[in-house]
This record gives structure tokens, sequence and C-alpha cells, in this order.
């Protein structure tokens, strides 16, 4: 990240010029962003929440407790949320849910990263007939109804979490490997490039130290839009009941659940609502601040 | 323009072909034949079964078999619903989704370019901002929690509209509102983009240095050239609508093709499955075709080789 092509010509002076890296102007834009700092700050609260909450709540996820039953918010028992049909506490299965949601949505956004940012490079690096075939690959791909596929390989293999991460990562590739190849055709002509293919660098080396380095500001803005995407995939699967399965849960099983018994308990479709309405707002608004800060275009 | 549209419809056939092929082998590898119950049957009556639908020719027979009754439009019977066709069951669902969907769509394109337009005239207003915000909310809360949410306020607490089924207009209110608020936001925020870009153009310089009323200026000269882009998003949201439409449709217990589907994957009814995956990508690519070539009539800029 430090050898960007920037910043080099300022050590030509004579008084050494504390030159400042793309990146830290970059952050320095995005502090700036009232928006996008106080959605970094709810999200960071949210996440510390769901990862530390449920060991200090006093109820497990699956403890059930028969005398209160679709208990409505209380301070009693440190019911806060209430409880669900079953007199699970819901506080600690909203947690627990976000923390598989906010799982998925960043295990399925590396696989995606990894497939789209790999695939990406290596079609704008060779260019030519590879790149022309690897794309129209893309062009098809991108065309086909890819939910529906996603459902068809639930029902095929059954519901499975690994399978989730897997279908959901491979659905979100095709926009990051586009992004990653646009970026790569405009690295490549680089004098830069030149001088490490001059000096007998692997094709290999040279996509890993110097073309995929100089990609990352799009695709981190895009990383962060991926995020919120894929969360809500994952409720949409559970929520179609073809996602996450008992006795794990998930803001979308929860969101179902409340959707169930919304007459009777209004709160189980609630707090769940709103921890993923919150997640996501937050996840768009900062994509939205990244990608003022890092594209040039906007200054 | 012609040559452009047959070589369009050219990519979009080896595209269905994927689909068809993908969904046909998907299956096969499926664990589990369909016909597996809690009783074994006798080996005749399995080896019967397998002779009536084919089952027991080599696979690439089956596929062959297969493909040649799509393109008739078979796609064989429901597995479940053991009176009907896959066909019939999808000939019944697609008018009511086909409602639901089309009249979404439209109030997404006309209230969503209307909100976006008038934010961008007043561009940093207060009514800019609150429409913005808006449609953030819409984005960013999934119509599965907007869709109950709105049931829960509209029709259980104030009574004033029912909660689900497809009979009568004041039934169809609450699913098509759920389904279009997304994509309401979505052009909104596109065409707000767009017309702010417009609006600084030097063709809009001109026409007010000639002493052209605003709304003139606005309608004849700016909407124009502000709402272009909007048109070509107009395929992405068919395909979000009809991806909102089968949980929509779930929810709300409307007898569309989304609710076939989703009970198809929940009961392992393959053929139902298959058929909606290959019609909904069917109906995308044509979508998306139409958009395209829609898009090329309207901007005078593009050029089909």
């Amino acid at each position: 990240m430090t050898d960007t092509p920037f910043g080099s010509e300022d050590k030509v002076g004579t008084q050494p010029i504390k030159g400042r890296s793309l990146w830290s102007d970059a952050w320095h834009r995005l502090l700036k962003n009232k928006a996008a700092v106080t959605a970094m700050i709810i999200l960071g609260i949210i996440a510390i929440l769901c990862v530390f909450g449920p060991m200090l709540t006093p109820h497990s996820i699956d403890a059930i407790n028969w005398a209160a039953i679709s208990q409505p918010p209380t301070l009693e028992n440190f019911y806060i949320f209430g409880t669900d049909g079953n007199g699970r506490d819901l506080l600690t299965r909203v947690l627990m849910g976000g923390r598989v949601s906010l799982m998925i949505g960043i295990i399925a956004t590396l696989v995606s990263l990894i497939i789209g940012v790999t695939y990406g490079a290596v079609a704008g690096f060779f260019g030519g007939r590879i790149d022309t075939l690897m794309m129209r690959f893309v062009d098809i791909l991108y065309s086909l109804p890819f939910m529906f596929f996603v459902i068809l390989l639930i029902v095929v293999f059954g519901r499975n979490f690994i399978l989730i991460f897997v279908a959901v990562g491979a659905v979100e590739w095709l926009d990051m490997a586009r992004i990653v190849r646009g970026q790569t055709l405009s690295v490549r002509r680089r004098e830069f490039i030149e001088a490490a293919q001059a000096s007998g660098v692997s094709n290999f080396n040279i996509i890993r130290r110097h073309v995929i380095p100089n990609t990352l500001g799009p695709v981190i803005v895009y990383m962060t839009l991926t995020v919120p995407k894929v969360i809500l995939l994952e409720s949409f699967l559970s929520f179609l009941g073809l996602g996450i399965q008992e006795p794990m849960t998930s803001w979308g099983v929860l969101i179902k659940e409340g959707a169930d018994n919304m007459e009777s308990a209004p709160w189980m479709l609630i707090f769940p609502g709103i921890f993923l309405a919150a997640t996501l707002y937050c996840l768009n608004f900062i994509g939205d601040g990244l990608r003022d800060a890092l594209d040039p275009k906007d200054r | 323009m012609l040559s452009y549209v047959v070589r369009r419809l050219l990519v979009a056939i080896p595209t269905l072909f994927i689909i068809i092929t993908i969904a046909f082998f998907m299956m096969r590898v499926a664990p589990g034949g369909p016909f597996d119950g809690e009783r074994a049957l006798p080996p005749a009556v399995e080896a019967n079964i397998a002779a009536r639908y084919n089952l027991d020719r080599p696979l690439i027979v089956q596929y062959g078999l297969y493909l040649g009754n799509v393109l008739r439009g078979d796609f064989g019977p429901s597995l479940r619903a053991r009176d009907f066709t896959v066909t019939e069951l999808i000939a019944q669902g697609f008018p009511v989704s086909l409602q639901l969907g089309g009249i979404a769509l439209l109030l997404a394109a006309v209230v969503g370019m209307t909100l976006g337009a008038t934010a961008a005239l007043k561009q940093n207003s207060a009514y800019d901002y609150g429409v913005m915000a808006t449609a953030m909310s819409g984005i960013a809360i999934p119509n599965f929690v907007m869709a109950p949410l709105l049931t829960l306020v509209f029709g259980i607490y104030l009574s004033w509209l029912p909660v689900g089924g497809w009979r009568g207009v004041d039934s169809m209110i609450l699913p098509i509102i759920a389904l279009a608020l997304p994509q309401v936001a979505y052009v909104a925020r596109l065409t707000r983009g767009s017309m702010i870009e417009t609006l600084r153009a030097n063709f809009i310089r001109t026409a007010r240095a000639k002493g052209l009323p605003e709304h003139v200026t606005i309608v004849r000269h700016a909407l124009k050239g502000g709402l272009l882009p909007v048109v070509s998003y107009l395929g992405p949201a068919a395909a979000g609508l009809i991806t909102g439409s089968v949980v929509i449709e779930q929810i709300f217990g409307i007898p569309g093709i989304g609710r076939y589907f989703v009970q198809g994957a929940l009961n392992r009814d393959y053929p139902l499955v298959m058929a909606t995956v290959i019609f909904y990508g069917a109906l995308i690519i044509i979508l998306n075709l139409v958009v395209d070539v829609l898009y090329g009539l309207l901007d005078p800029k593009v050029r089909y080789q």
C-alpha cells in the first residue's frame, strides 16, 4: 500500500518534504464526512455488541423459560427486548443473529473479493483474446438470474452453512472482477510495470506486487457496498426458510419469526428489523463516504 | 438498429441455453431421487416409474428430451401438485405476478422520477434532504421488513387495508407499495444525480440565456437529458422487482409465480423450481433487451453498429 506511484517526485527537492500519501489524504477526507463517521461509530457499537453481548446477557440463546413466553420488553429478568414464542430471550437471539449475519457478510465478501480481484487482474493484465474471453464469460453469468440459482443450489444440496457462504460469495464476485479489470487496464501501461518486466519479475509477482495494490481504492469502496448486499441476500434466504437453521439464528430468521407473530408480539419483528436496517444504513453511508474520499473525480 | 436487436437476441439464446443446462444438471446431481418415499417400492414399480419419466435412459438422452420439451413449453408434471403440469401452474400464477410487478414498476418509475427531479430542482433545500433521507431508508430497510411493518400498521392497528390475498383493489395497495419502495428509492437517487448534472450543462445555460421561461427550460430541455440514464436502470429495476416479488407474494399470500417457486423450493418439487428459474431467466433477458432497445431509440448519442 505504501509504494503507490505517486509522491515519489517529492524527494527531488533539497529539503525533505513530508509527502502526504494518497491514503492519508483519503482518510482525512473521510473523517470530515459527518454521516460516514457517525455510521462507523454506530456500526462499531453494533459489531461490539454482537461479538461480546451474548457472553454478558444472563440468558443463553436457546434457554427456554416457560414462565415468560412472549413476554413484552421488561426490565424484570433483564428481558429488555422481550422473549419469543418459546420463552427465549430476544436480546441474546438478536445479538447472536447479528454475529451470524455480520460473519456471513464479511466472509462472503472476502470470498467474492479473492475470486473477483484475481479474475479481474488476470483478465486486465493479459488483455487481448484472454481478456475478451474471460469478460464475455462474466457478461453471460451477469445476465443469469443468480438469486434463483442460489435457491436452486440450496434446494438441491440442502441447507448448509458453508454452502451459503460460497453461493453468496460466488454471486457477488462479478462486479468486483469488472472493476478490477478496468483498473488493471489503466495501470498495465504505466512505466513501473514496464520497469518490473524489464528487470525480469514474473507475471505472477507483477500482478501481486504492482497491479493489485494499485486497484485497492475502488475495491475497498466496492467491498463496503458488497457487505450490506450480502447481509441482505442472506436475510432474504433465511426469511424464505432457505437459510440458517435452528438452533442457529440470523437477523433474517428472526425477522421471519417476528413477521409470523407480529400481531401478538410486535417486538419480535421490530428489534431484529431495527438492527438489520441500522447495519445496512451504516454500511451504505460508509460506502458512500469512502467513495467520496477515494474518488479523485469529485475533488 | 435491427442488426443490433438481432445480435442481442443471438446472445440471449445461448444465455437461456446455459440457464436450462445448469438447471437440468444441478437437479440430476441432487442426492436422492424425486420418487424416494419412506417405503421401499417393489423393483418392478420403481422400474415402471423410471420408464414413465425416462429416468432409465442415459443422462444425455434425458437432457435432450428435456430440452425438446422446454422448447415446446412443456415443463412436465409437478411432483407435489399431482393434478397440474408445471406449465399450468405458471400460466395460472403469471397474470397475478405480472399485475403486481407491472404496477410496482410503473409506480417506481413515475414516483421515483418525480421525487428525484423535484429534489434536484431544489438542490440542498430541506425538501431535497428529506427526499434523499427517505430514499436512503427505502434502500436500507429491506422489503421483507417493510412489508410486515406496513401490514402491522395499516392492516392490523388501523384496519384500513386487508393484510393478504389478491382480491380487489384495496388488497393490492400494501403489496405493491412494499414491493415498489426500494425501487422508488433507487430511481429517485439516480434521477436526482443525473438531473443535477444536466442542469449544469451548457445547453441549459443557453436556454436560460435566450430568455426561455424556466418551466419550458426544465420540461423541454432538462427533463429530456436528465431522465435518460434512468431509463437504462429500468432493466435492473425489473429484475429487482421480480426477485422482490418472491418474498412479497409469500408474505401477503398472493397466488403468483413467486409463491409457487418458494413452495416448490421448500418441497423439493424439482420440475417446478427448474421451470420457474428458466421462466424468470427468460423474462429478465427479454426485459433487459426491451430496455436497451428503448434506450437506443430515445438517446440520439447511442449508435449501434
